[in-house]
């Protein structure tokens, strides 16, 4: 059975190609029914290998198709690596990428590229199996441009707007900087190893020297920094919210960013025999990268940022559990995750849909009596990332805590905090969205002066997306443009093809905590299975009874904290809103602003000198090939000057050169 | 004279042709001289090769100069092709007229 694993990146290929030389013919409905059925004959397919898997020596099972590039002693494979690490990925990515699809049928509705847009997502399918399936480096790397290319459509789908033209490029040239690195590290791997392909190279990872294999690790690293939005690369997250709503689901939350978690965990032996301070890098950045998103997330006002913002600063655990040598815990908050983010990001989009694509949450509230099924699907999300217990989000953030406190006390501390502002933020997204009074339809006014008169919002310099107030006259009065939108508003609850997904997802986010109960070894199922490729290198936690239910006791506090907090300030409105939403939260620790400064400024400075040296050295290195080759050219045609005799005289000469030399060689 | 100066006497004779169809291909103009200069010159080598034939005692010398003659049968059919086809679009045309190929 297992060999049908071919079929699970190829159906997604086959619905690419389908749907881009006949989407326009097949229209509306189909083409999305087609794209949904290819990925979802790819999940069956995954389930049927994922049972056939388990027969397997160790679970692991190699196919090798055919050879890709030879040339000498390089040589690339077309193969695929099925391990234990791998099934784990192209479930979830299957499972969760077909009922993207299916919400999509509904979400992109009446949208004039319809076709178009279940290309670009049977495409983003195919490369992300590629990506996680791939036996060697360059595959992955195939897979990893190829998502990075897809979501560079997707971002951009709706291209007439400037902004989302321009968020895609972000997104691109963000991403860019991080495949620079994995570039440079598959290159490295070659010249050390002398292969590129997974299961030969990383045995040999412990006898490498030590400054090698960081070489190698940092570098990969770096190309996990910008897949997977870490600090400093993580600035194109957020505004890859530009996209179409499914897209952010599937794309920045459940599945392309966990990518550069996925290649962690994929070399773990590689940093294993690296130097010591690497996972401390590691580990810092993605605690930092938890704690800091999760500020910024507090003080926005799009229903969409939060969401992207708290998906920055999940990665940060990811990566915070990797450095901490969790690499199960790594992989169990990505599953849980993906799910609970994949429910809250379609539970926005079905928002967004009902209340005529509007994205700002201060022009929401109440809409738990109109759509229930979004309503409670959202906060079965909320509850998992919040960390309540019996939620997945609580025993995945809680395996990733306990590991950060193996490491280091600091780590621990500092992933808590996030914890509680995670909480804290949802709590806020859930209030403002579902709760409250409606600021739409005819109250809006009034129940909008309200909320702006606790100071929620306080932080964003425009009143609504597209406002026209002043920048900075966050006091002034209110826009009267996005009051009579907001008055125009009739929300309504979501079609069956985007509750559906909903409901699948909300019970996996309340559920998949059983892969990984801590509490005994036999209800470590994740754990077990991931033990062929992770067990090795995994760090080993000895924890009594005891300092496991002091751990899980105090998140369980700081959850409930957290979403007290946000209660009090946000329902009870015994805290000014004002103090809390600072326009420095809001602007991202004016992270983007620096960004622009800068590279107005010196760094373009800098760059231009580079360009400088790009154009006269390297360019003139190349371009002065051709010129010298042109003008010995120009000097060695005279020689053919059309004269007959000439040419004759010329072979009758070397004829005659030929023979005497000849003759002077040899001796009769 | 003897069969030895004998050959040598064919040697020098087909020296002397291939020298005087060489320098006629090198110094006259007109194509169809040159073409009989070729000629000459590819009957020289015949001669040279029959003379060695007999002088080495092997028929092989004998039997190449009938592929020489049939390259060059041909040789002519397409060479005089030319020339009559030049010579109708420019009557006047000599070989240094057509060098439309020079570098």
């Amino acid at each position: 059975m297992v060999e049908l694993v071919w079929l699970i990146p190829a159906l997604p290929l086959a619905g690419f190609v389908v749907l881009l030389l006949l989407g326009k013919r097949i229209g509306e409905p189909v083409a999305g029914w087609l794209g949904t059925a290819t990925v979802g004959l790819a999940f069956i397919v995954s389930l049927v290998v994922f049972a056939g898997l388990w027969n397997e020596p160790e679970h692991t099972y190699q196919l090798r198709l055919f050879t890709w590039i030879p040339a000498g002693d390089f040589h690339v494979d077309v193969g695929f690596l099925l391990d234990p690490l791998s099934m784990a990925m192209i479930l979830f990515i299957t499972g969760i990428a077909a009922l993207i699809h299916l919400y999509s049928v509904g979400y992109m509705h009446g949208d004039s590229r319809f076709p178009r847009f279940f290309t670009y997502l049977n495409l983003f399918v195919f490369s992300m199996l590629m990506l996680v399936l791939g036996d060697n480096l360059v595959l992955t790397f195939l897979g990893w441009e190829g998502v990075g290319a897809c979501s560079y459509f997707l971002i951009a789908f709706w291209f007439e707007k400037d902004a989302n033209a321009s968020a895609g490029k972000k997104a691109f040239i963000t991403n860019r900087i991080g495949d620079w690195g994995f570039m440079v590290a598959i290159f490295l791997t070659f010249f050390t190893f002398g292969t590129v392909k997974y299961t030969e190279f990383l045995p040999l990872s412990p006898g490498l020297a030590q400054t090698t294999a960081t070489f190698i690790a940092v570098l990969l690293f770096i190309g996990a920094i910008g897949k997977s939005a870490q600090i400093p690369l993580f600035i194109w997250l957020p505004d890859a919210m530009a996209g179409p709503t499914p897209v952010s689901a599937l794309i920045h939350a459940a599945t392309m960013v966990t990518a550069g978690v996925y290649l962690l965990v994929r070399v773990n032996p590689i940093l294993a025999a690296s130097a010591d301070w690497l996972p401390w890098v590691i580990a810092i950045v993605g605690c930092a990268t938890a704690f800091l998103a999760a500020t910024i997330a507090i003080a926005q006002t799009d229903i969409k940022k939060v969401l992207a913002y708290s998906t920055v600063s999940q990665l940060g655990y990811m990566f915070l559990a990797v450095g901490s040598g969790g690499y199960s815990a790594a992989i169990f908050h990505m599953i849980t995750h993906a799910f609970f983010k994949a429910c809250l990001f379609l539970g926005a989009g079905s928002v967004i849909h009902g209340m005529h694509d509007e994205q700002d949450m201060r022009f929401m509230g109440a809409l738990r009596k109109i759509m229930p099924i979004t309503a409670i699907t959202f906060m079965v999300g909320w509850l998992a990332i919040s960390g309540v217990i019996p939620f997945s989000g609580f025993w995945s953030k809680d395996d990733v805590l306990a590991y950060a406190l193996h490491k280091n006390f600091f780590l621990y501390l500092f992933g808590l905090i996030a914890a509680l502002m995670t909480a804290f933020y949802m709590t806020r997204e859930v209030v403002l969205v579902f709760f409250g009074k409606a600021r739409w339809g005819e109250s809006a006014e009034a129940e909008l002066a309200n909320l702006r008169s606790h100071g929620v919002g306080a932080g964003a310099t425009q009143l609504a997306v597209g406002g026209t107030n002043d920048p900075h006259d966050a006091d002034g009065p209110l826009d009267p443009e996005a009051v009579l939108r907001a008055n125009d508003v009739h929300p309504h609850e979501s079609v069956w093809m985007m509750t559906v997904p909903l409901l699948v997802l909300a019970f996996f986010a309340a559920t998949a905590g059983v892969l990984n109960l801590p509490f005994t070894e036999n209800m470590e199922f994740l754990n077990r299975w991931l033990e062929p490729v992770i067990g090795q290198y995994q760090a080993h936690l000895e924890e009594s009874t005891l300092q496991l239910i002091v751990e899980l006791t105090i998140s369980t506090i700081v959850a409930f904290t957290g979403i007290a907090l946000a209660y009090v300030v946000y329902v009870k409105r015994r805290f000014p809103a004002k103090k809390i939403e600072l326009p420095f939260l809001y602007h991202g620790w004016y992270i983007d602003h620096g960004v622009t400064v800068f590279m107005g400024g010196p760094g373009r400075k800098l760059f231009e000198l580079f360009a400088l040296f790009d154009k006269v050295v390297i360019d003139g290195a190349v371009n002065g090939v051709g010129r010298a080759t042109r003008g010995g050219a120009a000097r060695l045609r005279t020689v053919q000057n059309g004269y007959v005799r000439w040419y004759a005289l010329m072979i009758g000469l070397g004829t005659v050169l030929m023979i005497a030399f000849i003759l002077t060689q040899v001796t009769f | 004279m003897d069969g030895q100066n004998l050959d040598l006497a064919y040697l020098s004779l087909s020296a002397i042709l291939f020298a005087i169809g060489g320098v006629g291909l090198l110094i006259r103009r007109n194509p169809l001289v040159m073409i009989m200069c070729v000629e000459l010159m590819l009957n020289a080598v015949n001669l040279t090769f029959v003379t060695f034939g007999k002088m080495l005692n092997d028929i092989s010398g004998q039997v190449i100069v009938f592929f020489v003659l049939v390259v060059a049968a041909s040789e002519v059919v397409v060479g005089l092709g030319l020339v009559v086809a030049v010579a109708r679009r420019r009557p006047d045309a000599d070989a240094d007229d057509l060098r439309l190929l020079r570098g």
